[in-house]
C-alpha cells in the first residue's frame, strides 16, 4: 500500500474530535470503580458497626485519607499517561509520597507505642483479610480504568499499568476502610500499603498486554 | 492539526504528507541505529499515521504538536522492536552507514496489500471505508447507497479502521 493511498483514505471526510471527552471518560471510570467497589464490599462483609462514633471515625479519617491521596495523585498521572508526550513523571513521583508519610507515621505510632503492644498494633488477625480483600475489591475498578485508559494512548505501558492497579487497590482500599475493625496507624501503613502497592505490581505487569494499541 | 481536528479535510490531509516525510526519516534513522534494514520503516510511518488519525483525540490542543507526534512515533518504534524481537542495545554502529546507504526515498511503499487487508475486516465496515474514504463519498451518500443509517456508517468506518490498524501492528510481519 503506497502512503499516499493512506493518507487520502485517511483524510478524507474527517470527522470532528471531541475536546475534553477523555478526561471525563476517566473521572467517570475512577468514580463508577469507587462505588463498584464499596457495593462489592457492602454486598460480602458489609459496613462496620458504629463506624461514625468516636476514634473510629478518627482512624476511618486517617484510612480515607491515605488511599483518597493516592486516588487523587494517580488519576492526575493517568490523565496525563493517555496524552502521548505529556509529561507525567512529577505526579508519578508524588505517588510514593502517600506511603512515605503513612510509614512515618506508622513508625512514630510505634515508636510511641511500649514494645509490648507492637505485636497487636501489627499482626492482628485482620491483616489477612486487608491483604485479601483489598486486591479483590480493586478488580472492577482495574477493569473499568483499563477500558477507559484504552481509550486515550499511552506510551509507557508498564507504568501506566501500575498506576491503574494503584488507584485500582486504593479504590478498593477505599472500601474496605469502611469494614476494618483495625485501628492502629502501624497497621495502616503496613497491611494497606502492601496490599494497594501488590495491585500496583499486578497492574505493571499487566500492563503491556492489556493497554497496548 | 488544529484545523484537522475540527474536521477541516484539506488541512487533515497537508498534515500527514508533511509528517510522513519526517516519519519516514526518523524512522529509517532509528531503525537503521538498531541494527535493523530500513525495509520496514514505511510499514512503520503508515501505522503511525493510522495511530495519529485514530488517536486524534489525544492530542491536547495546549500543547506543541512535535512532542506529541514523536511520542506516538517513538511509541510505535519501541513496540516495534519489542514486537520482533530485539533490543536497542545489539546496534552495530558500524552498519548505520551501510544500512543509510540503501535508503531510496521514494520506494514509500508498505509491505501491505490494501485490498488484502480490506478483505479481513467486516463487510459492513469495508463497504463503508470502500464508500466514505476510498471513493470520497459524503457519509450520506454512503449512507443511501448502502442502506445504512449515517451514525452506522461513521461507527463502520471508526471500527474498520481501527481493525485495519489492529491487523497492521499484528501481522505486517513475522
Amino acid at each position: 500500500m503506497k502512503t499516499e493511498q493512506l493518507i487520502d483514505m485517511l483524510s478524507t471526510n474527517v470527522e470532528p474530535v471531541d475536546r475534553g471527552q477523555l478526561q471525563r471518560t476517566l473521572a467517570w471510570a475512577v468514580a463508577i470503580g469507587g462505588v463498584a467497589a464499596f457495593c462489592v464490599m457492602l454486598a460480602t462483609i458489609g459496613l462496620r458497626p458504629d463506624f461514625g462514633t468516636g476514634t473510629k471515625l478518627g482512624f476511618l479519617v486517617l484510612k480515607l485519607l491515605f488511599t483518597l491521596s493516592l486516588i487523587g495523585v494517580g488519576t492526575v498521572f493517568l490523565i496525563r499517561a493517555m496524552f502521548p508526550g505529556r509529561d507525567a513523571r512529577r505526579p508519578f513521583t508524588l505517588a510514593f509520597l502517600p506511603f512515605i508519610a503513612a510509614g512515618l507515621a506508622g513508625m512514630a505510632a510505634l515508636v510511641l507505642a511500649s514494645p509490648s503492644v507492637w505485636r497487636s498494633m501489627i499482626l492482628e488477625a485482620e491483616w489477612a483479610g486487608a491483604l485479601i480483600c483489598i486486591p479483590l475489591f480493586g478488580i472492577i475498578p482495574f477493569v473499568i480504568l483499563i477500558w477507559a485508559l484504552r481509550k486515550g494512548a499511552p506510551t509507557n505501558l508498564r507504568r501506566t499499568g501500575a498506576v491503574a492497579g494503584l488507584v485500582a487497590g486504593a479504590l478498593g482500599a477505599t472500601a474496605y476502610a469502611f469494614n476494618c475493625p483495625h485501628d492502629s496507624l502501624p497497621f495502616i501503613a503496613i497491611w494497606y500499603g502492601t496490599a494497594i502497592a501488590l495491585c500496583a505490581v499486578i497492574g505493571a505487569l499487566l500492563g503491556p498486554r492489556v493497554l497496548r494499541w | 492539526m488544529l484545523a484537522g481536528l475540527e474536521g477541516d479535510a484539506a488541512a487533515h490531509k497537508a498534515l500527514p504528507e508533511k509528517l510522513s516525510r519526517h516519519l519516514r526519516a526518523y524512522f529509517k534513522g532509528q531503525l537503521a541505529r538498531a541494527g535493523r534494514g530500513p525495509v520496514d520503516s514505511e510499514d512503520l510511518v503508515q501505522e503511525t499515521l493510522i495511530a495519529i488519525h485514530t488517536r486524534r483525540h489525544t492530542y491536547d490542543r495546549s500543547q506543541l504538536l512535535t512532542p506529541w507526534v514523536y511520542a506516538i512515533a517513538r511509541y510505535k518504534l519501541v513496540d516495534y522492536l519489542r514486537r520482533t524481537k530485539a533490543s536497542m542495545k545489539d546496534v552495530p554502529i558500524e552498519e548505520a552507514e551501510e544500512v543509510l546507504a540503501h535508503d531510496d526515498p521514494a520506494a514509500v511503499e508498505s509491505a501491505f496489500d490494501l485490498d488484502n487487508l480490506m478483505s479481513h475486516i467486516s463487510p459492513k465496515a469495508r463497504q463503508a471505508i470502500q464508500y466514505v474514504k476510498l471513493e470520497g463519498l459524503s457519509v450520506s451518500e454512503a449512507a443511501a447507497r448502502s442502506g445504512m443509517s449515517q451514525s452506522a456508517v461513521k461507527v463502520s468506518i471508526h471500527r474498520g479502521l481501527k481493525a485495519l490498524a489492529l491487523l497492521i501492528s499484528g501481522t505486517g510481519r513475522q
